[in-house]
This record gives C-alpha cells, structure tokens and sequence, in this order.
C-alpha cells in the first residue's frame, strides 16, 4: 500500500473520514491533519477523538526491551514461530489485510486465532450454529424501527453516537417520525438519558438484574404463547409489566432487540442469545422484529470474517493438524494460557491499546499502536500503525453486512500489521 | 513461450468445431492460429485421443459475499467431514455444501472451470463480496449487482420517474460496484417482507409503493437493454418454492414484452398443483414457453440429493421456508434498505415425494428445452447442490441409462407423476460445452472467454474421454489458465490470481446529485464510502480489472 504524497497530507482536512475505534465505523468525521497530528473537526465522540487524536510518538521495536530495528526484531519472531510448537495469535485487532497476513501465517506455523473480545463475541457465533439470527442492520433500524428494546445496556456507554446516528434523525424513508420511536430499556445501572426524544419524551426502564435477562425473555416468550405464568414477577418485574411488555411487541410494527454481547456478563451468554433470537423469530409470526448484537469492536467482526470465508470457521480455529480445526471453548485465549497448551503468543492490537492478558509465563510478540504501556513488557515489541490513520485498509460493521474503507489520513514510518505478518512469514 | 497442444479432439462451439482433431497453440496467454513452419515450439503436449474444450463457465454460483459467509459460519459440521490440508502450493480450507474461498477456487479450477460469477452482490455489501472473491484463486470472477429491492428504486418508480432515470442510476450501481450485470430477486418482495407482506405476486402492488413486481420487472429489463449490459436482466422471480408458481414464470415471460431476461434456477419456479399432494412438475409448459420465446434465456438451478444450504437474498421465501431447515437453524436478515438475506440448511432426500420430484423437474427442464445456448447448467451453488455435483449432473444428462437408473431409486410416486423416465434425449459434448463454456460466455459478453479461436484467452480444460461421463469431468487432464498449467491429472500445479471481470455503461453523473441527497439524509454510510472504485480492487488483490464491452445502441 502507497503512503499518499506527503505534501498533500501534511496539512489537510478529510471528509467522510471512517472511524475504526469502535463498530459503528461512524463515516462521516472531518479530521484535521497538521503536521502529522490529528484533530477531529467535527462528529467525533469520545471515543473517536481519543483515538485520532492520539500523540504521535517515536517508538521503535523493542527485543526484551531493549530498542531495536524493525529488521532485528521480525528475524526474532520468525525465529521464535520457528521454535514455536503450538502458538497462539490473538488480540487481532487489525483490518481485513491484517487478517489476509495473519491467517497463512497461522496456517504455516500451526498456530491458534482468536480474537482479545473473543470471550464477549463467540457467543453470538454460537447462537447461530444453534439456532440462528434474525437480525437487522443500522440503515434498516434508522428508517424503520418503531420500537427499540436495550437489553442490558445503554448502548452509549460502549458506542457514544448511537442514538444521534441511529435514532433521532431528522429524516425517514417512510411515514414514521423518529420522534414516534418507543425506546424501552430493561437492566439496571443504565443511562437512560439518551433515550429520552428530542421533544422530551421518556422511555420506560424495566429495572431488573442483567443476570436474570433470560429469564424476562423465556417469560416473555411464554406470554407471547398464551402460556399461563404460575409466579406474579420474574427478577423484580411483575408479570403484568411483562405482559404488557409483550403486547407493545406484538403492536410494533417493526421493533428491534439490541443487545452487547461484551454486557451480557454471566454463564452460558450463547443460550441467553439463542432466546432473544428465539423470541424475535416467534414476534415474527404475526409482526417484523429483528435481533440486532452490537459487538465486534477492535476489529472483532472483520477478524471473524475473514478468518470465516478464508477456513470456513469462525474464530478459535487452530491449524496444528495442518487443516483448519474449530473449537469454541478450548481455543479460548484465556483458556490456552491457564493450560499451558501454548507456547508461544503473537498478541496484535493496532486499534486500541489492550493489552495481552497479564500475568502468563508464555513468550509474548506484541504487534501494538506505539501508545502500548506494558506492566510486563513482551518479548519482542513491534509498533504497528493503525488502520484508517496511518494506512488504508477495510473493517466490517457491528451488523456484519457493511465493510468500509479505511483512509490514510497522514503519513507514517509505521508499518501496517499485513506488512509485518508478511516480513515474518517470509522467513519462515 | 510458444505451447502447441497437439492432436486433440477439439469441441468448440462457438466456432463450430464439433469433435475435430486440432492443435491448438498459445502464446503470452492466448491463443494463436497456427505459426510458421519453423517457429521454434517451446513446449508440446502430446493430447492426442483427449478432448479439448475451452475452460467452463459458471454463469450463477454464491462463492463470495455476506449471506454465504453466514452460511459457512453456521455449518461447522459440514466443514468437518471435509477439511482441507494445505501443502506447499494451496492454503488450508475446507469444502461441501459451503466451501473456504480458497478451496473453491482450487475446486472449481480442478474440474475445469475457469471462471465464476457470484449472481446477487448486494450493493452495499460489494466491498466484502470482492474481498471474498479476491482471495478465490485461478478462476476469473464477476458479479451481478443486486436492485429491484432497494428504496432508491422504488421511490424513482414509485413517483413514476422517466426510464432515463433508472438507466443511469442502475448504469451508476453497476459502475461503483465494480458489476458484470443486474440481479433482480423476488421484485419488491423483499421489501414488501420488511412491511411484514409474507407474499407477492406479479401483479400485487407493493405495500407501501403500490408499484408492482412487473413493473420493477419491466424497468430494470429495459435499463439493463438500453444501456447495452451484454447479459440480460437476471431474474429470480417471484414466489419461489411455491406450488403453482408456474403460472407467476409464464406470466412473467410473457409480460417482459420482448425485452431479454435470464429467469435463473427456474426449477425452483416450475412448480405446478396436480395430484393428491398438490405438487407436481411444469417442466413441459415451462420449456415450451422457453422455446418459443427467443428474449429468454435460463439457467436451472438443478437440486442433488444430500445436504446443502440454501443463501438467498429473497428473505421473504426463505422465512416461509425454514420450517423446512435441516438441521433446525437458520438466518433472516434486512438489510440497509436495500434487501436482505437469508440462510436456510436444507438436506435434499432421495425418498421424500418433494425433493424428488424437484430433482427430476431440473432434469426435464435441462431436457426439454431444445436450444443448448439458452441453457445454462447450473444447481444455484450451493442452494440446489454443492458445484462438486456437476460432473455426476452432467452423466444424468448424458447418459439416458444412468438416468433411469437413478430415477428408479427416488420416491415412487414422485417418479410415477414425473416425465423424465419417457425423455430419451442425451446431451452430446457438443452441447455440454455449449451450456458450460460457449453459451454463458456469450450471454455474459465475454468476447475472449469461452471459445478457443485465435485471440482467446487460453482457457483451456482437456479431457480423457470415458464412457463414464462423471468420471470424465470430474478429473480433467489438464486445465490451462490464460496459457498456464494450473491442473494436471486432479493436482493444481499453479495458483495463479484470475480478473475480475466488469462492463462499464454510459450514464448521466448527473444522478449523483439525488443519490448524494438520499445517502446524506436516509443511510448510515456515506456516499463517498459507498463507492468501491477500480483502484480498491487492485488494493484488495482481485486481480486485473477485465472491461467487457458494452453493447452499443441497445
């Protein structure tokens, strides 16, 4: 990939800038460059500025922390893939051609993918080889949705413009006014403020413990059934809430379930999923209603595509036997790691500074953005630019259908992950 | 290099060479007439006795984009009876019903196709599409964009907007998607579905547009025509799967009016309502109405027997159809006002009366029509069978026995109500490589794909002839790629990357400024960001950008 002139980037402003720190990948930023350093002129969120605005610092690769050439330090981690018996490249948070380099790598040296938000987003991966999707995307909820339900979760915290892009917009394809949309929140230490319309309008908040989310929705689903209910309330909530709760469903027109998997934080979230998708798909027999999961972000959703059209298998596909082998539960990170099956790990973040996993004696080759402060610094690491910042590049959407382009937004000696996985697979 | 193939029994038929002993010469990638006496001859293949056609086609396969990434996602016990080792030369994968990129493009190349085109790229989820095909190796691509469901349309109809207007804006989406063709599935369906309509027929206006399939029809068929596409609209119609959608097929070729369309997997729109079970076979009226009208071509969509899944943008079809999921999972997507997806797994049984008789109304539909270059072999990979199944669909349609003696293993009834058993006809390689190599690269316009005379790309699959037709295509001897050796003796000796094929019409930019307007007030990607421009593909790796021309005048 061609830097740009460097004289054209030096001090520009871009339009229609796409923003790779979270998946939304919000397209319609103008970002400033002067001299290499970027200011977000408009439609940032917190998130985005933090992002773009990052310090531009010199860093060089680092061999047990000492300083050394980019050269010196791929020939060490192709030495050490060499060695390697059983590694495990994780994080992954980079863009489409990061993966496409990733992927035969891993091929090459048997290794493991799986992704650092692996644990948050397999479930909904799960879900599917169970039972399904019934989902929608962010135009279709924009110009349809009547009816938005947050399961156990605020959205914004996570995805700051969710309801300024998504919600309250001015303009609808059809006769709904978005200030008619019903927004009702279910869980408990939300923000619920930007949920409330732009003429003042609140939503409902069904408080309830986020744990006890299945239950609400098995009960809804038992409502929708006709089905008696032999209790008053389910987790705080009393059934005549809940009943009313589903007939206002049922009313929708076209009413959508949101949900981030990374909230949903207790035991056996794939379950939890399949009955959201399970209750969406009843609602369907009589009224339009989509599941959408908002995760994905650090590049989550792209990993998991390529690595998908590329093997045929979601993440936490191994290739020790020399063809492509999934397993959802032993190819966790976090499990590889407490069992030692690994011995060594390429850890890859050129979207957000997440660090690997603390604490495991394996060798570690990070694969990071030059801000990366390390409590234990890695074996072997290599500051990579970002994507959409430093170097062109395609990420996938939260919805798993829009894949966007990725801008050069000012020049860089940094060099992409593709470029570096390349280096090292060509010494191998 | 100068490669002279020497001797072989060559089937062309677009130059009309019916089995005749030819040699055949390639230089930088192409065919060459014969040179001078004494050229020096760098290299020789001894082909005597082989049979020598020009590589096949695929005019309707789902290799690439969202809804069959989905599918490989959901279906890890497909994939596990069926992985793929890498070696020195190919990457790692896995086959069947939906198999890795790569292992498709090896497969394909290893049963002598050299190109493939992916029939319904969503426009929006073109970037992902060509990033899938970009990494399916050897063969050449294209795809066909994917309209008649997508609000910017129906609005321009719905206001009754001048045919001009949607020449330029379909001409538009062809150019920034980087397109070979137009897709239309189930017209208006798809949206009517996001409107919770659970059915459309041809007449029925849309709920809230009040424009009908046949007008959606009537409007993408004349843009694709005037603005001179070489393929012609290609159409999934309306009701699929439906008993009794014969009338809504016949209905819809008369309605086109001349205008040419390729009505694709028309198996699955051949459906009539005789019998105790209410289903059975309009193979006979459908191929009579395809023989007579010379605007329409098709391909079959042939459905085989085992496990598959079906990918199809026609999510109103595809919810009415999950009951019927094997195993019991499946996806329904909207998608960006602009269509949706839906993923279905199905198993085809031998013994169920349906399935059955569906795979004998693709054999009479094959069979009963008469001109092989408005017959496309297709089984709508993966949705009616895995492409790995074509070499034994080629036996059944070459070798009249074999066919009996399949029929006589389906569900009795379904063979008891079907016509095949009383078809005699048998394909000859003559007319195999018409509906696999000749025919779609003349209804795509692929002026050097597809026929072996001087100046073609030297796209070349040689055959050792054996009485056992599967047999034969299932292993080609040799498959030459633009002049290089990718196969031999069912080894891919080569990974070469092959173009990406697209056609460019001629329209007004000034349709920018409305779709600028609609974009900025109504979507969640920018205008500019929907673009996917030709330097993006090279970016993406998808090999060169392969303008086909237009045709002029329309």
């Amino acid at each position: 990939m061609q830097a740009p002139n460097s004289h054209r980037l030096s001090t520009s402003t871009f339009t229609n800038v796409s923003c790779p720190f979270c998946s939304l990948l919000c397209d319609d930023l103008i970002i400033k460059n002067r001299g290499g350093q970027l200011h977000v002129e408009r439609y940032g969120c917190t998130k985005a500025i933090a992002g773009f605005e990052r310090s531009v610092i010199k860093t060089s690769p680092r061999i047990q922390g000492r300083e050394a050439s980019l050269k010196e330090a791929v020939d060490c981690t192709a030495r050490m893939l060499r060695a390697a018996k059983q590694p495990l490249f994780s994080g992954l948070g980079t863009d489409v051609a990061g993966m496409r380099a990733v992927l035969p790598l891993a091929e090459r040296t048997g290794g493991i993918l799986d992704h650092m938000h692996g644990d948050a987003e397999t479930p909904h991966v799960l879900a599917l080889q169970e039972g399904g999707w019934m989902s929608t995307t962010l135009t279709e909820i924009r110009n349809r949705a009547d009816l938005i339900i947050f399961a156990g979760t605020d959205v914004v915290s996570d995805f700051p413009r969710f309801f300024e892009r998504i919600v309250w917009n001015s303009h609808g394809l059809f006769d709904l006014k978005p200030e008619q949309r019903d927004i009702i929140y279910i869980g408990r230490h939300l923000n619920t403020a930007p949920g409330r319309s732009p003429k003042g309008r609140k939503p409902l908040h069904i408080e309830c413990d986020q744990r006890r989310l299945p239950e609400i929705v098995s009960v809804l689903r038992t409502l929708l059934r006709g089905d008696a209910i032999q209790v008053r309330s389910v987790a705080g909530v009393s059934i005549s809430v809940l009943q009313t709760l589903i007939e206002r469903m049922q009313k929708a027109r076209y009413g959508v379930l949101v949900w981030v998997p990374a909230a949903l934080d207790f035991p056996h979230t794939d379950l939890a999923i399949q009955v959201f998708y399970e209750l969406v798909k009843d609602l369907n027999k009589t009224t339009r209603f989509s599941g959408f999961s908002l995760g994905g972000n650090d590049g989550g959703i792209t990993a998991t595509n390529v690595c998908t059209w590329q093997s045929g298998y979601p993440l936490r596909t191994g290739f020790s036997r020399g063809y492509p082998k999934y397993d959802a539960w032993r190819y966790s990170t976090k499990s590889l790691l407490e069992h030692g099956t690994i011995d060594t790990l390429v850890w890859i973040s050129s979207l957000s500074t997440q660090p690997p996993p603390v604490g495991s004696e394996t060798p570690t080759i990070v694969l990071g953005v030059p801000q990366f402060k390390f409590s234990e610094e890695p074996d072997v690491f290599i500051p990579v630019g970002t994507p959409g910042v430093d170097h062109n590049g395609q990420l996938f959407r939260c919805d798993n259908v829009v894949a966007l382009p990725m801008r050069t937004l000012r020049q860089s000696p940094l060099p992409s992950v593709a470029s570096v996985m390349t280096a090292i697979h060509e010494l191998l | 290099m100068l490669i002279r193939l020497n001797g072989g029994k060559v089937y062309d038929p677009a130059n009309n060479i019916n089995g005749e002993v030819r040699d055949i010469f390639i230089f930088d990638g192409k065919i060459i007439g014969t040179p001078l006496e004494d050229t020096r001859i760098d290299k020789t293949y001894d082909i005597r006795d082989r049979i020598v056609m020009a590589g096949a086609i695929d005019i309707h396969t789902h290799i690439g984009g969202g809804k069959i990434n989905i599918a490989r996602m959901m279906l890890p016990e497909d994939h596990e009876a069926d992985p793929v080792s890498r070696t020195k030369l190919t990457r790692a994968g896995c086959g069947h019903a939906a198999p890795s990129t790569l292992t498709t493009g090896y497969r394909y190349a290893l049963l002598g196709y050299t190109a493939c085109f992916e029939p319904a790229m969503l426009p929006i989820n073109a970037r992902q599409a060509h990033l899938e095909m970009s990494d399916t190796p050897i063969v050449d691509k294209g795809a066909y964009a994917l309209l008649g469901n997508d609000d910017f349309l129906l609005r321009l109809l719905a206001e009754n907007k001048e045919q001009q207007s949607i020449n330029d804006y379909v001409a538009w989406i062809i150019d920034v998607t980087q397109s070979m063709a137009i897709k239309v599935v189930n017209p208006g369906g798809i949206s009517a579905f996001k409107f919770n309509q659970r059915n459309l027929d041809l007449d029925e206006p849309h709920p809230y547009y009040r424009t009908t399939p046949r007008q959606v029809l009537q409007r993408l068929a004349r843009a694709t025509y005037e603005l001179g596409v070489p393929h012609p609209l290609h159409v999934h119609g309306c009701n699929l799967g439906v008993p009794g959608n014969v009338n809504t097929t016949l209905n819809t070729i008369d309605g086109m009016e001349g205008l040419p369309i390729h009505l694709t997997h028309i198996q699955f729109h051949s459906y009539d309502t005789e019998g105790d079970r209410k289903f059975s076979s309009a193979a006979p009226r459908i191929a009579e109405a395809v023989n007579r009208s010379s605007n329409v071509s098709i391909d079959v969509g042939q459905v085989m027997f085992g496990q598959t899944v079906t990918a199809s943008g026609d999510t109103m079809s595809q919810y009415r159809n999950y009951p019927l999921a094997s195993p019991k999972k499946w996806v329904c997507m909207d998608i960006e006002c602009e269509a949706g997806c839906g993923v279905v797994p199905f198993h085809y049984r031998q013994r169920n009366f349906v399935n059955a008789l569906q795979w004998a109304i693709g054999l009479e539909i094959f069979l009963l029509v008469g001109d092989p270059w408005r017959v496309f072999l297709t089984t709508d990979h993966p949705n009616g069978a895995p492409f790995t199944t074509y070499p034994h669909l080629i036996r059944l349609l070459m070798d009249r026995s074999f066919r009996r003696d399949m029929l006589s293993h389906i569900h009795k009834d379904a063979a008891a109500m079907s016509h095949l058993g009383s078809i005699d006809r048998e394909y000859s390689l003559y007319e195999i490589a018409i509906m696999t190599r000749a025919g779609p690269a003349h209804s795509l316009g692929l002026k050097d794909r597809g026929h072996l005379a001087p100046g073609a790309a030297a796209d070349i699959t040689i055959y050792k002839e054996d009485a056992n037709k599967e047999k034969m295509f299932a292993k080609p001897e040799y498959v030459f790629k633009d002049g290089e050796l990718v196969v031999y003796k069912g080894k891919i000796v080569m990974v070469p990357q092959g173009a990406t094929h697209c056609v460019k019409p001629n329209y007004d930019k000034g349709i920018e400024r409305p779709l600028k307007q609609y974009f900025d007030r109504y979507h969640t990607v920018a205008f500019e960001n929907f673009k996917l421009d030709p330097e993006e593909i090279l970016e993406i790796g998808g090999g060169h950008l392969s303008i086909q021309p237009c045709h002029t005048g329309g």
